[in-house]
């Protein structure tokens, strides 16, 4: 199988699947679908960072949460009428998802300017531990924001709404993320495909190359880590939306770990990689969970086992040609 | 107050030792051989497990302690065996995953054999109890106990490593270790102790930290990340710089929680700034480091 085929594959699988769902009446695994959706499109975010920018960030939780947390914050507000900011001007709450969506992006985008600009002055080990550390500093941010929850989180009584669309109906829902999902994969593409996407790709493999043609492999890795941050913020936002709740778990750095490993289980710098990854994760997490409370064991050994023996994840033994490109 | 801002001084200093001991070992493996382990907070889990199991059957804490050392030692020495050591040759993202399982692993066959109730080591009769310091103190006898074991592990662990064969062979190891191989040192026997010395601090640490709080699965990671933050603060790869950025990151998380609140009334009228920013306050020291010192405020030009 080559890459395009294996890529319209799994994308044209993951919609059918839910469709099909959804004929039969099975909420639930549209539900399910959705989920894999919006993990999906949180791995497609990191590995804009971790596949083609090399950039080992353990702390994509942070992005999610902020994503969900936005959401949360814009909902809490439109719940109980009170203004955001009430001042000179008056900023209120909303649930329009033509809104929240853009403004967790936005936000996620700053925040990941800001974390990027301070974990790029290293690299190597030292960026992976900040990054960590940086994700467990929001984590704590959360927990002691005692106006928005605190420990608990937020409820969101009625998801969002979108013109036109009947979110509160699993099929509607599961289509907007999939659009969603589509429009990050075609972004990627283009990007990877761009003069931008070629250099961060040759940064990889030789910064020193890179900058003697006088561009600056800092200034590449930083965007890439900002649009990568953006993107698993609109994630977060939807998983906020998907599950009428937020709550501080969003920045646990299980979740960091969770993102990488749809990355990693899917295939490291493939387009089609984290979409696999989530879609083999959920799909793990419905049977082995179903089956055993400890079901994190066997993920456990599964993702050791792929490390020490099989690198190119999922993707990388369904192609055949070596296309893969080491990280 | 006075009184009190010393208690919560000696608070810091006991914090920032049990930090020590974690950092300490995460920043021998990685100097010497390179690797970045995330399973590092499910070693100190497994000596806190030890601990409470053998306190449970025998009663005694002395026997615990001694537990809790060997425990994670051994698992240590297991998973060194198994899994680490395929990893020294791979790029850090293979660590990573691979350390990363092996927390998911831990935790959960912790889960299955402990249960997800937490367990609690008592403090031994002899150390309980309040102790009267000079200018009329009160401060609690195990957290001091606490103080003085951390920093005479500190020292022995510098002796070790500056006046010993196997840590002058250690040194070695990190600057080249091709050539020590070539002279003849047994390179994979010196990664497996060091490892092992590591987990085996991260697992006393953990049955002494275990004691304060509580025995539970996940009580390693948060450790694990402020332990992180002490390495990158210290610089890495330094014992000294493990040390120093212990003790600061204990001091400074531990006064800032008590003092940034009490700020916060006096200026704003309320907490609620002072707490949130005291949760964050030793990532922004770190963010600091890093904007003035990239390489840590011990670490060299290596």
């Amino acid at each position: 199988m080559s890459e395009r085929q294996l890529t319209f594959f799994v994308w044209a699988a993951l919609l059918v699947f839910a469709i099909f769902a959804n004929s039969i009446g099975e909420a639930y695994w549209v539900t399910l679908a959705t989920r894999a959706a919006i993990f999906a499109l949180a791995g497609v975010g990191l590995n804009l960072a971790l596949g083609n920018g090399g950039m080992i960030s353990f702390g994509h939780a942070a992005y999610f949460g902020i994503g969900g947390y936005v959401v949360g914050i814009l909902a809490t507000h439109a719940q109980n009428y009170m203004p955001i900011y009430d001042g000179w001007f008056i900023i209120e709450g909303t649930q329009l998802m033509l809104i929240t969506w853009p403004l967790a992006v936005i936000i996620g985008g700053i925040a990941a300017l800001v974390v990027g600009s301070l974990c790029l002055r290293t690299d190597g080990a030292y960026f992976i531990m900040i990054t960590l550390a940086f994700g467990q500093m929001f984590y704590y941010f959360a927990i002691s924001w005692g106006a928005y929850g605190g420990e608990d989180g937020m409820s969101i009584y009625v998801r969002g709404g979108f013109p036109g669309v009947n979110t509160l109906a699993p099929l509607p829902f599961f289509l907007l993320s999939f659009i969603l999902l589509t429009v990050g994969l075609l972004v990627v593409r283009m990007l990877n495909k761009s003069p931008f996407g070629l250099a961060l790709n040759a940064v990889r493999f030789s910064p020193a190359r890179v900058e003697t043609v006088g561009i600056s492999s800092k200034q590449l890795k930083l965007i890439a880590f900002v649009i990568s941050g953006m993107i698993t913020a609109l994630a977060g936002a939807l998983f906020a939306d998907l599950n009428r709740y937020v709550s501080p778990a969003m920045f646990s750095w299980t979740i960091s770990g969770e993102i990488m490993i749809f990355v990693i289980l899917g295939g490291v710098a493939r387009l089609i990689g984290p979409v696999l990854g989530a879609i083999v994760f959920v799909a793990l997490e419905e049977t082995l969970g179903g089956l055993s409370e400890f079901w994190h064991i066997y993920l456990g050994l599964l993702l050791l086992i792929i490390v020490l023996f099989a690198k190119g994840g999922i993707a990388g033994v369904l192609i055949k040609n070596k296309g893969a490109r080491n990280v | 107050m006075t009184s009190l801002l010393i208690e919560q001084i000696l608070n810091g200093l006991q914090l920032g030792v049990m930090l020590f001991l974690m950092a300490a070992g995460l920043t021998l493996v990685f100097g010497v051989m390179g690797l970045i382990n995330l399973a590092h907070g499910s070693l100190f889990m497994v000596g806190a497990f030890a601990a409470a199991f053998v306190a449970d059957q025998t009663g005694s804490y002395l026997l615990a302690l001694i537990a809790s050392a060997c425990a994670a030692a051994l698992a240590g020495v297991l998973v060194e065996l198994l899994v680490i050591r395929r990893l020294y040759q791979r790029d850090h993202l293979d660590q990573v995953l691979a350390t990363f399982a092996l927390i998911l692993i831990f935790s959960e066959g912790t889960r299955m054999v402990f249960g997800s109730f937490p367990l609690y080591l008592n403090i031994p009769e002899m150390l309980s109890g309040p102790i009267s310091l000079p200018f009329g103190i009160e401060y609690s006898l195990f957290r001091l106990v606490l103080i003085a074991v951390g920093l005479t592990i500190a020292l022995g662990l510098y002796l070790l490593i500056t006046r010993t064969r196997i840590g002058i062979q250690i040194q070695a190891g990190e600057s080249d270790r091709e050539m020590i191989s070539a002279l003849g040192v047994n390179i994979s026997f010196l990664y497996t102790l060091v490892f092992a010395v590591g987990a085996g601090l991260a697992g006393f640490a953990g049955a002494l930290v275990g004691t304060l709080q509580s025995v539970e699965v996940g009580m390693g990671e948060p450790v694990l990340i402020t332990a992180f933050v002490v390495i990158v603060v210290g610089g890495i790869g330094s014992i000294q710089g493990a040390l120093v950025g212990a003790i600061l990151i204990g001091l400074v998380q531990t006064l800032g929680t008590y003092l940034l609140p009490i700020w916060s009334i006096a200026l704003f009228g309320s907490q609620d700034i002072g707490s949130i920013l005291s949760s964050m306050i030793i990532y922004i020291l770190m963010a600091l480091v890093l904007l003035v010192r990239p390489k840590g405020l011990m670490g060299g030009a290596t």
